[in-house]
């Protein structure tokens, strides 16, 4: 089982209850880091890392031999990342490529008449592979300065193995990072504050899993701040609440620390549990 | 010569438009005539790469010279591969500016002088 962990603001706390429910399982579950541009997990996890993978990105490369400077590859790039610069008299055309424009979709390569474009590989960033005890780890980095960490989130992925519950840290937005990320899920868990903009972005997030077709409940965390808007349009929609994480110094002083919940406060770890069970039962049914 | 003008609206009278890939209105005229075609600019709002189209849009259209306020490092890379002038810093009409390229008053920029996404609020930058 899958259950993705994701939230439409950020900073609303996915890593505390993705890490939470992880920890709780214990050996039971694998945590997935794939919020990649900025994974934090491990700060919790304390993982030991045992492998190591590059996530290269496709851009093309122009054979300038066979090239005409036709133009279809301009033309049919969605992203403006090739311009083909005519003949002049006295000046030779080019094909120019601009890589981090390049989204990696092919296009220009499956259109070229004279076959003149190939696949380079540029590496965007890595996959990371360990364990805490028996916890599975898995996270992914997108490398600093690049734009496009689907394709990072995707190789995050195809490394992890769906045979124990696998938590997912997504995130956060509505936007292709998330969709990748929480995309082949059998649940998702929206972690919310109770605030205007928290609703606001709540209220987005459930729009994008509704089209996904993704069955979810919501986690108010820091409950007891802002108002009671959000659990007000959970019951009105026949949303369930998951769980309430109250807003207390404590919580926030131990995050600050780098622990979990679970850790200093163990008497949540029963809640953790009881979640996961009550999202099997829902799932399987 | 055939050059083009970035320019804010579609007349001979209307600004200079101080951005290239997001300009409002590509003014392309011939240094003979001081006629100009106007052709507005469909990537104004664009996500990125805009600059590389527009890039691609003077080559198309055998523009040579391109009259701008400012302009970035893709814009600047697809306009040197295809052997085009750009000259930046130009403001004032349109008329004005091709009046003084005619007169030779106006010289080439060595490279961009903006970062990428300069000019993607949807104003005109000051």
């Amino acid at each position: 089982m899958i259950i993705s962990v994701a939230s439409g603001k950020g900073g609303t706390g996915k890593t505390t209850v993705s890490v939470s429910l992880a920890l709780s399982l214990k050996d039971k579950a694998k945590l997935i880091d794939c919020d990649v541009e900025e994974p934090n997990a491990h700060i919790f996890i304390k993982p030991i890392i045992t492998e190591e993978y590059p996530v290269c990105a496709i851009v093309p490369e122009i054979d300038s031999g066979k090239c005409k400077l036709c133009g279809k590859c301009g033309e049919i790039c969605e992203y403006n990342a090739i311009a083909v610069m005519p003949d002049k008299p006295g000046v030779k055309g080019q094909t120019i490529v601009f890589s981090e424009l390049c989204h990696g979709c092919g296009a220009c390569m499956y259109f070229c008449p004279k076959l003149a474009i190939k696949e380079k590989e540029r590496k965007i960033g890595l996959v990371q592979k360990g364990y805490r005890a028996g916890l599975g780890f898995i996270q992914g980095k997108l490398n600093i300065g690049e734009a496009m960490s689907p394709p990072v989130i995707r190789e995050v992925k195809k490394r992890m193995s769906a045979e124990t519950t696998v938590i997912i840290d997504a995130p956060p937005g509505t936007t292709c990072p998330v969709i990748a990320a929480i995309n082949g899920s059998d649940y998702c868990v929206l972690v919310t504050e109770p605030t205007p903009f928290g609703l606001n972005d709540l209220v987005l997030a459930t729009e994008l899993l509704e089209k996904m077709k993704i069955p979810y409940g919501v986690v108010i965390n820091r409950s007891g701040m802002g108002d009671g808007k959000t659990m007000a349009y959970c019951q009105k929609n026949g949303i369930p609440v998951l769980m309430e994480i109250p807003f207390r110094k404590e919580i926030a002083m131990s995050y600050s620390r780098g622990r979990s919940i679970v850790e200093d406060f163990p008497e949540y770890e029963k809640s953790f549990i009881q979640m996961v069970d009550n999202i099997r039962v829902y799932v399987e049914k | 010569m055939k050059i083009c003008i970035t320019a804010q609206g579609d007349s001979l009278d209307a600004l200079v438009d101080p951005r290239f890939g997001r300009c409002k209105y590509f003014a392309i005229s011939d240094t003979e005539s001081l006629m100009a075609e106007f052709i507005e600019n469909k990537d104004k709002d664009g996500m990125g790469g805009v600059g590389v189209g527009a890039g691609q849009l003077m080559a198309d259209k055998g523009v040579e010279a391109v009259l701008t306020g400012n302009i970035g490092p893709n814009a600047h890379r697809t306009l040197q591969a295809g052997n085009i002038k750009v000259i930046t810093g130009v403001s004032g009409k349109v008329i004005d500016a091709m009046n003084r390229f005619a007169k030779g008053e106006l010289k080439s920029a060595d490279g961009p002088n903006v970062d990428t996404h300069f000019g993607e609020k949807g104003e005109v930058p000051k």
